[in-house]
């Protein structure tokens, strides 16, 4: 019987590595769906805050479908389904090919959905609270509508949407685990292999919930500096 | 032109936008991908419909669905009885209480739900010895059991937290205000404070139901049949992705379902608010 420390030395005979890529995988994944689930939950908050009401209903579907469904099945539904239609597609051309979807792009797309359809959300309780005549004041001094938006209304609605991203970024870091049901070696997988292997589910499985904690934290400092920045600036102004 | 013409110029509310402005269009084409998009789906499961599968599969999924329906309703009600003392504890002026309260707190609502089934599930399987000596191994060698147990853990730290800040926000005026008119601290909590706190409470209390009954599909991954178990299972046995929309619509339905009706009970509580 192999004692704890050893197991999760780093090297051949400790799990201290692989868990380390489930880390990477993990924080990699997290960090490249943020900037996608940003800009398409921005832009559909743009959609359900404008006057055009089909403008609103195409944003409105998008939210109810994404934030309904379980984000497990979600991940399923991109994993699977993409699978089989690209497959369906290539195989019109080529009967014999197979397609194998990458399960990092696959998760990156799910969480990325799921993701965007909550900022949505937030995105436009923020635009709701900017007054209307922020926007009146820019196009009073001869703003066009995108300058408006990109040197007037922006940086107050960061300012005000930071609290709700920032609770969402938590969330999406928790929803990565779900990857590993897709076979993405992120830290719960790894240290389910760990757990497997060296018959100690309960170490391993509780350090993948202190490195879980531990991003968390860290999460939660890199949010503090971000806010204090964000509020100077405003105080700056 | 006269200064009171001007001003009735600028008061004149902007004209109705006519003929095809880009958001119109852009408008219009979303919309018309999303219908192309439905007619797709219903396209796809009309040809792709194959009554053998559904036969087979309709029971299976009807009692996946009763499993899912039965996991969230028990651990909701277990976890709202569990978030009482934990949020007593996170209120309380006991610096150790509420250290231990927050503790807990932290460590569910900073971990996911899934590695906190898996510790639950396969963790607790390294004290096989130690459980079987007290007799609680037939209760954590169940699937079934564990996944309980970790939904109702997972949820009271949430419901704590959405019952604390619920009863924060109603004013210490109110506390005042009652125990001036000599009532004991439990019966203000009752007749005071509750009513105006569960007002507040609701809509959060909402969002955890919806999020659990999203959440609870991950016990398809320690092999509880639920309806994503199910949906899995299916899926593997037959390659057929219609399996898993059949699914997506059942979720959808049910979440629309329960967003609706607390967006109803919650209207109808506050009539006495509006104006």
């Amino acid at each position: 019987m192999q004692s704890a420390w050893t197991l999760l030395s780093w090297g051949p005979e400790g799990w201290l590595d692989d868990i380390a890529y489930g880390v990477f995988i993990t924080v990699s994944l997290a960090a490249a769906t943020l900037p996608i689930g940003l800009a398409i939950g921005f832009m559909v908050a743009l959609a359900k805050q404008s006057d055009e009401p089909s403008l609103r209903l195409a944003g409105n579907i998008y939210t109810t479908i994404f934030r309904g469904l379980p984000e497990l099945l979600t991940l399923f539904l991109v994993y699977y389904g993409v699978q089989t239609l690209l497959q369906s597609i290539v195989q019109m051309f080529d009967p014999t090919a197979g397609i194998e979807v990458n399960s990092f792009v696959s998760g990156m797309v799910a969480l990325g959905v799921v993701f965007s359809s909550y900022s949505s959300e937030v995105f436009l309780s923020a635009f709701r609270a900017i007054p209307r005549g922020q926007y009146e004041g820019g196009y009073a001094i001869g703003l066009t509508g995108g300058q408006t938006m990109r040197l007037v209304i922006l940086p107050q609605l960061v300012r005000i949407a930071l609290p709700g991203l920032a609770n969402l970024w938590l969330i999406l870091l928790k929803d990565t685990a779900l990857v590993s049901a897709i076979g993405l070696s992120d830290i719960l997988r790894q240290s389910g292999v760990a757990a497997r292997v060296t018959r100690e589910p309960f170490l391993f499985f509780g350090v993948a919930c202190a490195i879980y904690l531990v991003l968390a934290i860290i999460s939660s400092f890199g949010i503090n500096a971000v806010e204090r920045s964000v509020s100077q600036s405003g105080v700056r102004r | 032109m006269s200064a009171v013409s001007d001003a009735a110029a600028v008061d004149i509310p902007p004209p109705v936008e006519r003929g095809w402005p880009g958001r119109r269009i852009a408008g219009h084409v979303l919309v018309g991908v999303w219908v192309l998009l439905g007619l797709a789906l219903a396209v796809y499961l009309f040809t792709a419909w194959n009554p053998e599968l559904f036969d087979r599969w309709k029971g299976p999924y009807l009692s996946g669905l009763g499993i899912t329906l039965l996991l969230v309703a028990i651990s909701t009600v277990l976890g709202a009885i569990l978030s009482i003392p934990i949020a007593y504890g996170r209120m309380s002026r006991n610096r150790v209480l509420s250290a231990i309260a927050y503790a807990y707190v932290y460590f569910f609502r900073g971990t996911p739900l899934l590695a906190q089934t898996f510790l639950i599930y396969y963790g607790l399987g390294s004290f096989r010895p130690q459980l079987e000596m007290v007799g609680l191994w037939t209760f954590f060698r169940e699937a079934w059991y564990c996944a309980i147990l970790a939904f109702t853990l997972n949820t009271a730290a949430y419901q704590a937290e959405i019952l604390r800040g619920a009863i924060e926000s109603v004013g210490r005026g109110q506390w005042e205000g009652a125990s001036s008119l000599g009532l004991s601290k439990w019966q203000t909590l009752r007749m005071v404070i509750m009513p105006q706190a569960l007002i507040v409470a609701l809509r959060p209390y909402g969002n955890e139901l919806i999020l659990m009954i999203k959440g609870s599909a991950i016990v398809a991954i320690i092999t509880v049949y639920d309806l994503m178990g199910v949906t899995r299972l299916a899926y593997s046995r037959s390659f057929d992705f219609q399996t898993y929309i059949w699914a997506a619509i059942i979720y959808l339905a049910i979440v629309e379902l329960l967003r609706n009706v607390v967006e109803l009970i919650e209207r109808r509580l506050t009539r006495h608010l509006r104006r």
